[in-house]
């Protein structure tokens, strides 16, 4: 192996090694898509986030508009506070309604914009009014048996 | 009788702390080995061609065996994976399955695997046969560092190597996942990857990859520069060595590989 050969070699591996590492950085992961820098922040306060993480998307109308960013607790209310980070390229309302939903049964957790009618929209770090909190199971499990079980005490009332 | 079994029992008890001296001597030897390369590099990376040669050897040579490699693996996963996420009704999650082992573990750790045996081992058998034949003192004789002109190239061809091959790994692994979950089972082709888009973060999860493959680059090519200079100058000497940079290899690669993951991915993104 003479020298320019080698040194071709050499060439394309780092070439295709670095192709490799951009591939996985832009076709397999996301660093375009997203960017967690570019965007504005919401922030909404749940009674319960049920089992929302972390990164979990924000949807509006099903396609991903951005991301949880952080997840506290209120130690006033009691309430959760969770802050979004939505794309600059949409505006919301600021009567929209954020609500947590999971994807399916067993799918992922991530919050919902309902947009509203309101003229005035959401600016950075302002806060959405109306939320829904996610849907517990077992508080729903309960409740149906608590309204079965009153049903039936309650006899013929009706 | 008694001053027998004292005896025995004080063997015993020295062999068992030559033992430990001896390895802890080896590790501070190996410590003050790898300074000594760092020392040394400056003056070998100014002659860049001879890094170059030994990126051709130790990278380029083991293009093959580390793309068939990350081909097969890639498709088994797909296999495997769909096999068992079919279950939950979650099949379309294939490619997350795919690129986060992939890129977060199977990569780094497999091409880490591949290249000790492949590259790290040929490593230590040159080393050791330059020791063995004196090719090393006559260097020396001639006032040409080992350390600068054999030793450094080698052992900064083996760390820009390894970083490289360990996403190839994963590039192909990921491309033969691709070719089994959507071309052969036929999962729907942007469900696979926007999933795959929409679970894999370039921080932490390509970045940690690519910090796992730089360590064990390090430590690979450490290990066999340092058994291949260390090696006793005779045939078996060599043939042990190299032996022990394989396993040694292996071994320090699924350690670290553990001790890296408990500090990256603990609890954060989950």
């Amino acid at each position: 192996m003479n020298r320019s050969a080698i040194d071709l070699w050499v060439g394309i591996f780092v070439a295709v090694g670095f192709g490799a590492i951009l591939f996985m950085a832009l076709k397999v992961g996301n660093l375009l898509t997203l960017d967690r820098a570019a965007g504005y922040r919401i922030e909404a306060n749940f009674d319960n986030i049920g089992g929302l993480k972390l990164r979990a998307p924000v949807k509006a109308a099903g396609v991903v508009i951005g991301r949880v960013e952080a997840v506290r607790l209120n130690p006033k209310t009691y309430e959760a506070l969770v802050t979004l980070r939505v794309d600059n390229q949409y505006a919301f309302s600021k009567d929209t309604i954020a609500s947590i939903n999971t994807s399916g049964l067993l799918g992922e957790v991530y919050v919902a914009l309902d947009a509203g009618g309101d003229p005035v929209m959401l600016k950075d770090g302002e806060r959405i009014t109306k939320t829904q909190s996610a849907v517990v199971i077992e508080k729903l499990i309960s409740q149906f048996l608590f309204d079965k079980a009153a049903e039936g005490g309650g006899g013929n009332k009706k | 009788m008694s001053s027998d079994a004292l005896a025995g029992v004080t063997h015993f008890l020295r062999r068992l702390g030559g033992a430990v001296t001896g390895s802890i001597s080896r590790l501070g030897f190996a410590s003050r080995f790898m300074l000594a390369i760092v020392w040394h590099s400056p003056q070998a990376l100014r002659r860049f061609q001879l890094t170059i040669r030994e990126v051709y050897f130790a990278g380029v040579l083991s293009l093959v065996i580390i793309l068939m490699s990350g081909l097969f693996v890639g498709m088994v996963l797909s296999l495997q994976g769909y096999e068992t996420l079919k279950r939950y009704g979650a099949d379309e999650q294939l490619g997350i399955l795919v690129a986060l082992s992939l890129v977060r573990e199977l990569g780094p750790v497999m091409a880490g695997l591949l290249f000790a045996s492949r590259a790290g081992s040929a490593i230590t058998a040159e080393i050791g046969l330059m020791k063995t034949t004196e090719q090393l003192a006559a260097m020396e004789m001639m006032a040409v560092d080992p350390l600068a002109r054999v030793i450094a190239p080698r052992f900064w061809g083996g760390v820009i190597s390894m970083p490289l091959l360990a996403a190839l790994f994963s590039a192909f692994g990921i491309f033969g996942g691709y070719l089994v979950g959507v071309r052969l089972i036929g999962i729907d082709d942007g469900a696979f990857w926007g999933q795959m888009k929409a679970g894999v973060d370039v921080w932490p999860d390509v970045t940690n990859g690519i910090i796992k493959s730089l360590v064990f680059g390090v430590a690979v090519s450490l290990i066999a520069v340092f058994e291949g200079y260390d090696a006793k100058p005779t045939a078996e000497g060599v043939s042990t060595a190299t032996t022990r940079t394989v396993v040694i290899s292996s071994l320090v690669i699924l350690a670290l590989d553990f001790v890296m993951t408990v500090f990256m991915f603990r609890g954060g993104g989950q």
